[in-house]
């Protein structure tokens, strides 16, 4: 039986960013078609696992979207306020991914 | 040809030259974005400075100039407000003179009039743009610059007439690359698949920088991309990762005009640095609408910074700086009022991901933002030097660090941040003709050559 690993074990490239002021979009970029294939079929990256990992409602996910051929995940959220507002923390929102990092995918 | 991935960000010399060897037909050049936060409209102020766009522009121009190739220029100066087209115009016009050239110069703005939007919602021709909430009247009576997000059509427009340069207001990043192989009757869905991934310069390579170049050849079926720098290379996963690139949907990108469709596209290795790109498609919309984006100011900033090492302190900073905000609120009634603002930041507890934050646990020392906004800097200056007293002296339980409990880097310790302010329009509004917003002016600068 294949032991469980970690999603950045997997994945070249997990990062975030603005999708525009009031989106945050987050990139999974898998190694190989068969990490692509491994994480897709593990049901472990769906709209309830990261409203747990990032403390948010099912109504602020917009997109979470496989992209073959990309080898790519794209999960895309609603910003707590928009970019740059009184309160922001993070106005690219470039360092948001991290949760994902340690997901762990069987 | 892509020079960088943004004006004023730099790029090597060598690269420039690489790709002029290849004899492209265009320059072009993104030189704004929404990303660094509202105050670039706001403020009408960029996020590079005028020596650097003056310093990456030179080069540029001149070999436009050399191979008698148009320059492209969108998003000028950071918002693509009319404000900052005119401080590009006043670059140009200066290398111009120094340099001794004459360049004929076409001018697209793209500032909106608010009265005319006011009018598109009565009308309710305004939707949301993506997670946006829906336009109040308030927002756009509020807002002190608004611009559109131009399509290719005020390009091709100019293209009707020989022009050595173009600097346009807002503008949708990838119209840069994509006007001309459109305008000479390109596949659409190739042509603005290229601008996509050139208008961030050599992001698309690996190492991926927007301090360098890429050069992008378009055939009738397929398009290549090429790192101008041999140091560099295209792969199948640099390109494809960054058609994904600050995107909400990995291959729905929806644009002015229609919608790129990256469904049925592959990705090739050309050669060893050459990917190729096949079939993207572009789907026209019904209706053509603009994007309108629009900042209203919410008031002035002070921030304060502070260290805190004492291990006593940093285990009660939650329940001190609920303490803190009571008693500054108390002290202040406009805070109570909400006409002013406070808000902490806790750099090695939760300062970056607050309370997304997955780690718990106690850092050995903690870094303390204080961030107030109020209708004045004055007040906003006060009511920070007021939490400042408030927190260097409060007196926690089991405090044995009698005399401070802040290590403050600053004299004075506060600093005063300016005008704030927060996007009020991110809007589609749909326009009867793709050029009814945005004027076109030419003018000629320069001497003789």
């Amino acid at each position: 039986m294949r032991t469980e690993t970690v999603l950045k074990d997997l994945a070249s490239v997990i990062r975030s960013k603005n999708a525009g002021p009031y989106e945050i979009t987050f990139d999974i970029i898998l190694d190989d078609d068969a990490s692509f294939q491994r994480v897709q079929s593990s049901n472990r990256l769906t709209t309830d696992t990261i409203c747990q990992l990032f403390n948010v409602e099912v109504q602020d996910i917009v997109e979470l979207v496989f992209f073959k051929q990309a080898r790519a995940v794209k999960i895309t959220m609603k910003r707590t306020v928009p970019s740059g507002s009184p309160g922001e923390r993070d106005t690219y929102g470039a360092q948001q991914h991290v949760p994902l990092l340690n997901l762990s995918i069987p | 040809m892509s020079p960088q991935g943004m004006l004023g960000y730099g790029y090597p010399m060598e690269s420039l030259e690489n790709g002029l060897q290849e004899q492209p037909h265009a320059i072009s050049v993104d030189a704004g974005s929404t990303d660094g936060g509202p105050h670039r409209l706001g403020k009408g102020v960029g996020g590079v400075s005028r020596y650097a766009t003056k310093k990456d522009l030179k080069p540029l121009v001149l070999a436009a100039k050399r191979l008698n190739i148009p320059l492209f220029i969108g998003s000028c100066g950071g918002s693509g407000a009319n404000c900052r087209v005119d401080w590009m115009m006043d670059i140009l016009t200066e290398l111009a003179e120094e340099e001794d050239l004459q360049l004929s110069v076409a001018l697209i703005y793209a500032d909106i009039n608010q009265q005319w939007l006011l009018q598109k919602w009565e009308d309710d021709c305004v939707k949301p743009c993506g997670s946006a909430p829906p336009l109040t009247k308030e927002a756009i009576t509020q807002s002190t610059a608004l611009v559109g997000q131009m399509g290719v059509e005020p390009y091709l427009t100019v293209f009707n007439e020989k022009v050595d340069i173009i600097i346009s207001g807002r503008t949708y990043d990838p119209v840069m690359t994509a006007a001309l192989p459109l305008f000479y009757g390109m596949d659409p869905g190739l042509s603005w698949h290229m601008g996509k991934i050139l208008e961030c310069g050599a992001i698309a390579a690996e190492p991926g920088t927007a301090k360098d170049g890429m050069m992008g050849i378009i055939r009738d079926d397929h398009f290549l991309v090429r790192p101008l720098n041999p140091n560099r290379a295209c792969t199948v996963q640099s390109v494809s990762a960054h058609t994904l690139y600050e995107k909400t949907h990995p291959y729905h990108l929806p644009g002015p005009g229609g919608m790129l469709d990256l469904a049925q596209c592959t990705f090739t290795q050309y050669d060893e640095r050459t990917v190729r790109v096949d079939g993207s498609r572009f789907i026209p919309s019904s209706s053509y609408e603009i994007k309108i984006e629009g900042v209203r100011p919410v008031g002035y900033r002070t921030v304060l910074v502070a260290g805190v090492r004492d291990p006593i302190f940093i285990e009660q900073i939650d329940h001190v700086m609920e303490k803190v905000k009571m008693e500054v609120a108390d002290y202040f009634p406009e805070l109570k009022a909400k006409q002013a603002s406070l808000h902490s930041l806790h750099y090695g507890q939760n300062g970056v991901m607050g309370e997304r934050e997955i780690t718990f646990g106690h850092p050995h020392e903690l870094g303390i933002v204080i961030e107030v906004i109020a209708k004045t800097q004055e007040l906003a200056d006060s009511i920070c030097a007021f939490v400042r007293s408030l927190l260097m002296h409060y007196d926690y339980e089991g405090r044995i660090s009698t005399a401070g409990n802040l290590a403050l880097p600053f004299s004075p310790p506060e600093l005063s941040g300016g005008q704030v302010f927060t996007f009020s329009v991110y809007h589609t509004v749909q326009v009867e003709s793709p050029l009814e917003l945005f004027p076109i002016k030419k003018r000629t600068i320069g001497g003789r050559r």
